[in-house]
This record gives C-alpha cells, structure tokens and sequence, in this order.
C-alpha cells in the first residue's frame, strides 16, 4: 500500500509491440527478411514495457547472460550506442541471435510481465539495437590489448568458433580461425536461408570477428590440410574444435539415391551458400519443382519448405510422422510456414520412393500412422496403419531427417575420445577434450542444438582457454 | 587466392594448370582431388590432382572445357588467381606392390591415372598401361606415362593414332593372355563401367575412381552419393576410389545428368 502511494504503479501493456512483417503472398514470391524490425518508436515504445523487476530472471534465461533489462533501460532512454555497447558485453553476434534464438524457451520464457501477459518483445529488442548499431555505423571496435603472445587455432566459423575467437581475440591472444567452406559462418551461411537470417548480417557479425584480430583461413579443411597435432608442431599453442553437427541422415529406404532428392543439407546449401537461387546470375542450379516433400518436422524442415515455396513450386507437403503437437519446430516457424502455404502431411511415414524411367524422382509411398504410448523422449509412439499405403506425386523430395557427426577430423586426431554416436566428448563446464590444450564446443560435442547454445559452449571455452594459456 | 603459374594447352579443350598452393602439395597422395571455384558467383567443382611438387609448392591439374566452370577455368592465363581451391580431398589411392597391375586411363583421366601409375610403378609393380582417347588430339600424358609403364598401349576410337578401337578391347585380350593382379581404370564413367564388365569374368580386382557431383566434399551435403555393394556412400569421404564390381554405374550416370537442362542454361550466360 505504502508503495503505491510513493510511486505510482506503472501501467502494463499486456502485448508486445507487434513488428511488421512482409505479408505471406508477397513474401513467398521473394527472398527477402520476413519480419521487418522496429523502428526507433517502436522500439522505445516496447522497451518501456519492461517493468525493471528486481530479480531479473530473463538473464537466468539466457545462455551467454545477457544484461538484459540493462540494455531495456537503455533503450527506454534512447541511449542506442549505450545500449548497443551493454549487449556487445556479453554476445558478439547480437544481429544473429536476435533473429534465430528460440527466445520463447529462454529469456522471454522466464519474464515476470510474461507471467500474466504477454513477455517483454526481447529479441525484438536485441535485433532492433544491432541492426540501428550497425545500420548507424556506430559499431565500435574495442581497441587491442597488448599482444600475449599465445597462439590459438579455432576450426569451424559456425557461432562456436566465432564466439571463441572473438573472446580470445578481445583478451590478446592470437586467434586463426580455420574453415572448410569459401565462406565463414557456419550453418549461419549454409543453413539458415537468407529470408530468416539475411547473409550480409551474417558477414558484418564476421567482420566484427575480425576486426577485432582473428584471422580466418577459408578453404581449409582440417583433417586433411593440417591435422590437428600438425597445428601445434606450426606454432598454436591450443585449439578449438567447432565444426557442427556434420552430415545428413537419410531414412533407408528404397529410391532414396533418385534424381530430385535431396538433404536438407545439400537443398539449403545449395540455396543459401551457393545462391542457387539466383540461378543462372549464379552458377550452382537447384531444381524449380512443381511438388516438393519436405521429410521432418523440425526448423530445418520449415526453412527447406519455405525455400522450395520461394522457388516458385505450384505445392509444397511437409510429411511427418507424428502429430501437429509433437512438430520439434517452433511454433512462429511453423505459423509462417503455414502463411505461406506449406501443406501439413501429419501421421504419414514414407516407405519407398517411385522414379520414373530416366531415374527421376516422381512419387511417394506412405503409411499413415496413429500415435501409441510414449516412447522414451517422451513423445506418443507413431504406429502404422495396415493397409493404408498411398502415393503423393512429387518431383523434388527433401529429407530433413537430423544430422550425424562427421567423423572426418575425429578419424584424423589419434587420442580424440568420441561418445557411441561419434560426437567429441567435451566437459560440460570447461569444454577440455580428452586431449591436453584440445577444446570442443557447438553441435559437435551436443549433436543439433542452438545457435545460442554453441555461442554458450564458445565463451566457456574461451575463458578455459585463456586460463591454460596463462 | 591461388596463383596459377603455369598453364599449357594439351589438347583440343584440354588444359593444364600448375597451381601455387605449398600447403596442399605437401598433403597431396595420388588419387586425391580439390575443389575449385572461381569468382564470387562460381560453383564448386572437384578436380582430380594430376600432380604435386612439395619441393615447389605447386599442384597441377588438368581438365576438360566441357560445362560453364571448366570453360571459365580454360579462360583463365598464367598469372591469374583462383580464388577458391581446398584440398586435398578425398582417400589417396591404395598403393603397395601388388605384382601385375594394368592401369586404364580415358580421355583427361589419363591425367589423373598419371600419379596412381607413378606410385604404383616406384612400390615395385609390373605395370601395363592403356590409354585411350577418342583421337590422337585427344590423346595426353602418352610420354609421362612412357616412365612409368614396362608396356604402354595407346588406343583412339578413330584408329587415328595406336589401336583402333577401345581400351577394353586391348585389356580383354591381355586378360586372356596373362595372369593380373589388379586393374585401376579411370576415365569416363562408360568406360569405367566396360571396364569392370571386362575384368569381371576374370575376377580381377578393380579399382575406379567416380566422378560424382559435389559440393562441399567434407561429407555434409550428400550429393555426391553412389550406390557400393547395395550401400550409399560420399564419394568424396569414403572415394573417389572404389571398387569397381561393387559400383552401380547407372546410377552414378544417372545422377551426372541430373543438371544437363541447367548446364544448357548456363552456358548461354558466357
Ligand atoms: C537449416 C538450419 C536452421 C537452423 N535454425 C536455427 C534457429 O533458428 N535458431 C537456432 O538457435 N539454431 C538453429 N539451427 C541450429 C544452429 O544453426 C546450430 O546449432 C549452430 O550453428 C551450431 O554452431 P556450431 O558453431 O557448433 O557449428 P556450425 O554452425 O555447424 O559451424 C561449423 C563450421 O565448421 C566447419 N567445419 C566442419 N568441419 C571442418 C573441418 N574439418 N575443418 C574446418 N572447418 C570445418 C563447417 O564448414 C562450419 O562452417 C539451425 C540449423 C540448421 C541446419
Ligand atoms: S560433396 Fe557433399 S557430401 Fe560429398
């Protein structure tokens, strides 16, 4: 009561402040970023929503800790560059996460306001601040500490590795980062499709990386151009192994090396990498289709039917075993997908692939299924019916189907100690390897995980890192 | 960037660049392949390396104009850059001294069959060479192979130069008349399909090397996969080299053609 009368009690806005998007005709017509991002009122609008509760739970939330309602307040001020500066503290790839992190599982999902309404909008806020920091050429470079002397190897340029190298490099170390691919970023510029994550943001993120004094070696498949005990005998006095989940899966069964399938992997690489959607301005094709099946039920599966859609197919079905509840996508992506008109196949598990005479893709055999008990992750058990096989006709198939460990490096580091599924085993908490001044992180030591997540794993390792190396 | 030191015209369309690339000639086993790309827009395509220079730092490959890149490629003068070149990929050949070994090569897979013979050649084998080409000015590395072939047999589909006729026709009739060991053959995919079907009777070991379409060739993307003994497998990690009776070639041809519509499409774009 007493409070009541000192201050008066804010007045809580019980949505989010919406952001405008493309709509869905439009958007599916192009390749261009879906939601469009705050203006500066908008923001400011949303950022006032925040109430500045005391026990600040939304950091908890938050795999790299964030100081969050910090950078809120800041906002609430107009203190852009300020505010950019705070979240810079903690996460160097602000443009990226603000855009792909399941925020409804993190921070926004332990926001007090969340409890009653609807939580603060915060990785809105976090795409707003980076874009205007970078939109406004306001992005600072901090300048360079005194060298250390110390040498450290990153493979992968996926957000582990960027993560890594960014921190060390901050701290004065030397830092390379290795990659495989022309061009760093990871899934960030192989997976992610240019409508959810465009990739000049993905660039600039690197940019920054660099300019903080990494070097980044494309073009450099380590295993194979150097192993990981040559890196040492050239000079690097520790290494991060970041190299992602690696390969694809597909289901075994029959057809499935026809003309027209395809995994997901190769579909988005060759869209998204390649810009196989600019084909011929490009030189890497990709097949327009008429009808697409995407095989899934995850987020790779919504962005590799949402590309085929762009590619101008008449019908795109996303078949999945399960039901509509047991989808691992998020709900926003599936909501989009539905916008755009992705047709939802549930209770369906395909069984053999139909070609025709040239060896083309052209059908598909399915079963429907019902859902049993739960199984051991916990999700009801899809059983087949008998009986009730039918064929969907299909030029193009996508199996979205999860990824494997590619053991390429592993094969390569005698030592290297490996879980059943050869994933790197890492340590939780200080990511060391089995081998001394060896660190791992990012999908490779979780399997498929989150962009936030592998970020996470990075900055643990880093301070490890420059721990061994003092 | 990749400095291309020297280039030499080999034949018709067929061309040669020795690469300055220190790191990846020091990795380089016969057998193994890069990945080439040229500008910003470029695809990725693989390459078989015909031959490295630790010493000098240098890897050579050689190619045919056949699509958009290698037409690209072909244009390219000493003194360019390739912007993209990764390598060396891919399991090198298996080489040891296995006795008597014929070495099958096919239009610019001579090329490639080149350093396989050599290395073959120096762990002490016997070796027989065939080269074949559709005629005598498609016809390379008929003097570097000399070096490394106790029998050098050259064939051109045309009769223009050596047999006339194809490299199985040679290799059915040396099969007849002497005991093998093994048989590599590397050219294109139709040959090395004939070639198998040669040896086949015979039991002869046979080893090919498969020319699938890639993209990454790490093992992420899948393209380049191929049926082996009723298994897939990447080309480019578990390959290029495979055993030839267990291969199945249609689907490897198959596959090939899957972008001809495209590649019509973007030669128009020279
Ligand atoms: C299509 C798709 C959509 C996704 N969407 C989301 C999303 O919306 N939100 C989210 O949080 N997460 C998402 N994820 C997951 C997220 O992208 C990954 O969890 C994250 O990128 C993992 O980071 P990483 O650094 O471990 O590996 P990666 O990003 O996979 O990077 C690894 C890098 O290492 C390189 N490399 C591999 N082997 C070698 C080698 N031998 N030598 C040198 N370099 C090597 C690779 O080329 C790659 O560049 C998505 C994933 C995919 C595939
Ligand atoms: S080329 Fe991508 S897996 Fe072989």
């Amino acid at each position: 009561m007493e409070d009541k009368e000192k201050k008066p009690k804010r007045k809580i806005v019980p949505n989010k402040t919406k952001m405008p998007e493309q709509p869905p005709l439009e958007r599916v017509k192009n390749f261009k970023e879906v939601p469009l991002g705050y203006s500066e009122d908008q923001a400011v609008e949303e950022a006032t929503r925040c109430i500045q509760c005391k026990n600040r739970p939304c950091i908890e939330g938050c795999p790299v800790e964030i100081d969050i309602p910090d950078f809120i307040a800041l906002i609430a001020e107009r203190k852009f560059v300020e505010a950019a500066r705070k979240m810079k503290e903690k996460n160097a790839l602000p443009a990226v996460c603000g855009r792909v992190c399941p925020q409804e599982v993190q921070c926004e999902s332990k926001c007090t306001l969340g409890k009653k309404n609807e939580p603060v909008a915060i990785g809105r806020l976090e795409r707003f601040i980076a874009d205007w920091e970078r939109e406004n050429k306001m992005v600072q470079t901090p300048s360079r500490p005194a060298p250390r002397g110390k040498k450290v190897a990153v493979v992968g340029s996926g957000p582990a590795g960027l993560t890594v190298a960014a921190d060390l490099a901050k701290l004065g170390f030397g830092v390379t980062i290795f990659e495989a691919l022309h061009k760093a970023g990871g899934v960030l510029v192989y997976g992610i499709p240019e409508f959810r994550l465009p990739k000049a943001i993905v660039q600039a993120e690197v940019d920054y990386v660099k300019s903080l004094g990494a070097e980044l070696v494309t073009n450099a498949v380590i295993g194979n151009l150097y192993t990981i005990p040559e890196l040492f005998n050239n000079g690097y006095d520790a290494v991060f192994i970041g190299i992602g989940a690696g390969g694809p899966m597909f289901m075994d069964i029959p057809g499935e090396n026809l003309n027209g399938v395809y995994s997901a992997n190769e579909f988005l690489t060759r869209s998204n990498l390649m810009k196989a959607y600019l084909f011929p301005e490009y030189d890497t094709p990709i097949k327009r289709s008429r009808n697409v099946a995407v095989v899934g039920g995850g987020n790779v599966a919504m962005d590799s039917a949402r590309t085929a859609l762009r590619l101008g197919a008449d019908a795109v079905y996303l078949v999945y075993r399960r039901s509509r509840e047991e989808m691992p996508a998020r709900a926003e992506e599936v909501h989009h997908a539905e916008e755009e008109g992705l047709i939802f196949k549930f209770l369906t598990n395909p069984i053999r692939i139909v070609g025709d005479e040239k060896g083309n893709v052209k059908g598909m055999e399915c079963l429907r299924m019902e859902l049993g008990e739960p199984d051991a992750s916990g999700r009801r058990r899809p059983i087949a019916v008998k009986g009730s096989e039918f064929i969907i006709d299909i030029d193009t198939l996508i199996m979205s189907l999860g990824t494997n460990a590619n053991p390429l490096l592993p094969q390569s580091t005698p030592g290297l100690a490996l879980n059943k599924w050869g994933y790197i085993v890492a340590d939780e908490e200080n990511a060391a390897t089995s081998l001394q001044g060896v660190y791992a992180g990012g999908d490779i030591v979780t399997g498929g995980a989150t962009v936030i997540l592998a970020m996470g794993a990075g900055r643990k390792a880093a301070r490890e890192i420059a721990k061994y190396l003092s | 960037m990749f400095k291309i030191v020297e280039k030499k015209v080999l034949g018709q369309d067929i061309k040669l660049f020795k690469i300055e690339a220190p790191d990846i000639s020091k990795k380089a086993k016969p057998g193994m392949f890069v990945i080439v790309k040229i500008g910003e827009k470029g695809e990725r395509i693989p390459l078989t390396i015909n031959d490295f220079d630790p010493q000098k730092g240098t890897v050579t490959i050689v190619f045919q104009e056949v699509g958009k890149t290698t037409m690209m490629l072909g244009r390219l003068k000493g003194g360019d850059v390739i912007e993209d070149l990764v390598g060396p990929l891919g399991k090198p050949t298996e080489i040891e001294n296995f006795g008597k070994v014929v070495c099958v090569g096919g239009g610019v897979g001579t090329a490639v069959i080149y350093p396989v013979t050599r290395g073959l050649f120096q762990a002490g084998n016997q070796i027989i060479g065939i080269v074949g080409a559709r005629n005598k000015d498609l016809l390379i590395f008929e003097e570097e192979m000399k070096d490394f072939c106790h029998r050098l047999i050259i064939t051109t589909d045309d009769g223009s130069k050596g047999h006339h006729g194809l490299v199985t026709d040679v290799l059915k009739q040396i099969l007849a008349e002497e005991k093998i060991d093994r048989v590599i053959a590397i050219g294109p995919t139709i040959m090395m399909k004939f070639v198998v079907k040669t040896t086949q009777p015979f039991g002869i070991p046979t080893i090919v090397s498969l020319n699938s379409i890639m993209i990454d060739a790490t093992g992420m993307c899948g393209v380049c996969r191929v049926n082996v003994g009723n298994e897939t497998k990447f080309a480019c990690v578990h390959g290029p080299e495979f055993d030839g009776h267990k291969v199945d070639f249609d689907l490897l041809m198959s596959r090939l053609n899957q972008y001809k519509e495209e590649e019509k499409i973007a030669l128009t774009t020279l």
